[in-house]
């Protein structure tokens, strides 16, 4: 299994196991904004950890999750992106715009304490 | 000496081996030359050796080891002359100054004991065939440039393996000047003190980061007061590193920013609203206190949260 | 030459490949990091162009060698209807949606060198190349 999907009260937390092929890609965003809707999540966390490449395909699918997922009332982090991998999003001038980072899953979770419980603080 | 400056040829320079007469003419001197340095090599050596005591070179060295080292290249100085090739002089020349710059042996010393070689066998040269002046200008055509080339391979060699060795100890010191520091909790300051330049911002970046991992930092402090000044190429890779660190989930005050500075990353495009910037360290530590959720309390019993 | 390592580019399973074989050369030819991850990212990009825009291609990986230094080429190359017009494909059209969404630009970016040759209805070859200076190793 590529991504393991858990459940931990109002909040989601999707890990990534290995790399995706595009089709796996689309297959989880899809799958993300279902089960948002269906637990009526206030909090995603996907993590990233485990991706070593993250590419224009990979960071439009996450920025499309987060967009998406926003609409239906849940804030999303993106966490435990690698420090080359960051390096190569930023020289590659991807538009991460509403993207919010954390460092590992319970960095994420703090965060995620911050966003949705309606404090808002520009984390940024 | 008068005679050598009525000389046609030598008023002209030496001839070189473009006329092809000269070059079959100097097939057959070269191995007479080679021969002549062979025969005579333990004196030649030894007036050498004397030589270099007299300009006090190579005063690091042992006796033996002055000894090991003269022959070598006064053998490898014979063969090149003989075979015309450089390559086994240069891998030579490459394990000599690897062997003697941790001595401390310094270029000018490498320089002047090849040079003094040179005239050596050149003053050896200029005895034998004293009686042949024609003979003699000719055998130094064949010699000079051979001998020339020798000194450079060696001097470069040298030169290149000091510079290598050099970079090395760069490399070291730049580790250690661009030291990340875990202050507190989740705050790491990264002070950047000398001359900010393309591989030192990219060893920054790299320490930076892992250091973002290793101690869990939510918010980096990195003072640039000590850098007299950053061209576009490092403002953009600052830049790239205040967002790359982002991506981790850190954020990142810059303090220290002179108006040089500030001016060049305004002429980038960057958005300083985007970046905190605050005027000195202090207020920098301030800033990240505030946004890590600690309270400060002033002397005066004041608090600010 | 027996270094050099190919990667057939049919389906998107291929991308996966073509990563985690530029990273394993890279790292083997002895790149800093974050390196490895830069061509190994470039690479995806070209990659997934060829499997969406030219059904079918493949990558070569080539170690270099130079006078004081080492490097890593790749060689793009597909059969499909080609670029009509390269300069535009390699503006950065990246706003919301982005222009063609090629990647090019961005794979030009993360290397250090990077040219496409590209004919309408003959294919498209691109070749970039990452250096590593003999000290950094």
């Amino acid at each position: 299994m590529s991504v393991a999907i858990l459940r931990e009260g109002d909040y989601l937390i999707a890990a990534i196991l290995s790399d995706l092929t595009d089709t796996e890609v689309v297959e989880l965003r899809g799958e993300l904004i279902e089960l948002v809707g269906r637990y009526r999540s206030r909090g995603l966390v996907i993590d990233v950890s485990a991706l070593d490449v993250i590419d224009s395909f990979v960071a439009r699918a996450l920025r499309s999750i987060v967009l998406t997922v926003r609409l239906r009332g849940a804030h999303t982090v993106i966490a435990g992106i690698q420090p080359d991998v960051a390096i190569a999003l930023v020289q590659f001038r991807l538009n991460l715009g509403p993207l919010r980072a954390a460092l590992d899953l319970d960095a994420a979770r703090a965060l995620l304490d911050q966003l949705a419980g309606g404090e808002a603080e520009d984390g940024r | 000496m008068s005679e050598m400056s009525q000389n046609p040829s030598r008023a002209d320079g030496p001839r070189t081996t473009d006329d092809p007469t000269v070059a079959a003419e100097q097939e057959q001197l070269l191995p007479q030359l080679v021969a002549h340095l062979r025969e005579h090599r333990s004196k030649l050596r030894e007036e050498w050796v004397g030589r270099i005591r007299d300009a006090h070179l190579l005063e690091a060295m042992t006796q033996q080891e002055m000894a090991a080292e003269t022959t070598s290249v006064y053998d490898n100085y014979v063969e090149v002359l003989e075979t015309g090739s450089v390559e086994a002089l240069q891998h030579y020349a490459r394990d000599l100054s690897e062997r003697i710059i941790p001595r401390g042996v310094e270029t000018h010393e490498v320089v002047g004991i090849v040079l003094l070689l040179r005239d050596v066998l050149a003053r050896s040269l200029f005895e034998k065939y004293q009686r042949d002046f024609s003979l003699l200008n000719r055998i130094l055509d064949a010699y000079e440039p051979a001998a020339n080339r020798i000194a450079n391979t060696v001097a470069v060699s040298f030169v290149d393996e000091r510079e290598r060795v050099i970079r090395q100890q760069q490399d070291a010191i730049r580790e250690l000047s661009t030291p990340v520091l875990p202050v507190r909790e989740r705050l790491l300051i990264l002070p950047i003190i000398g001359v900010l330049d393309s591989e030192r911002a990219r060893q920054l970046t790299e320490q930076l980061l892992a250091g973002i991992r290793t101690h869990r930092a939510k918010v980096v402090v990195i003072d640039i007061t000590g850098a007299p000044d950053v061209d576009t190429t490092v403002a953009n890779h600052l830049v790239q590193t205040v967002d790359a660190s982002r991506l981790m989930g850190a954020s990142v005050i810059i303090t220290g920013l002179s108006p040089t500075i500030a001016q060049t990353l305004v002429d980038l495009g960057v958005d300083l609203s985007k970046i905190h910037t605050m005027g000195d360290l202090q207020g920098g530590l301030e800033e990240a206190e505030r946004q890590l959720g600690y309270h400060v309390t002033r002397k005066d019993g004041a608090t600010t949260t | 030459m027996a270094d050099e390592v190919r990667v057939v580019i049919a389906d998107d399973a291929d991308l996966v490949t073509a990563r985690a074989e530029a990273r394993a050369m890279a790292e083997r030819l002895g790149f800093p990091r974050p390196d490895p991850t830069l061509i190994a990212t470039a690479i995806s990009e070209i990659a997934r162009n060829i499997v969406v825009h030219s059904g079918g291609g493949e990558i070569v990986l080539k170690p270099l060698e130079d006078a004081n230094r080492y490097g890593l080429m790749v060689i793009a190359t597909d059969a499909g209807p080609g670029i009509r017009d390269v300069e535009a494909a390699l503006r950065d059209d990246y706003s919301g949606r982005g222009g063609l969404g090629l990647g090019l630009p961005g794979a030009r970016r993360l290397m250090d060198e990077f040219a496409v040759v590209s004919q309408t209805g003959r294919g498209t070859t691109i070749t970039m190349t990452m250096w590593c200076k003999e000290g950094q190793r």
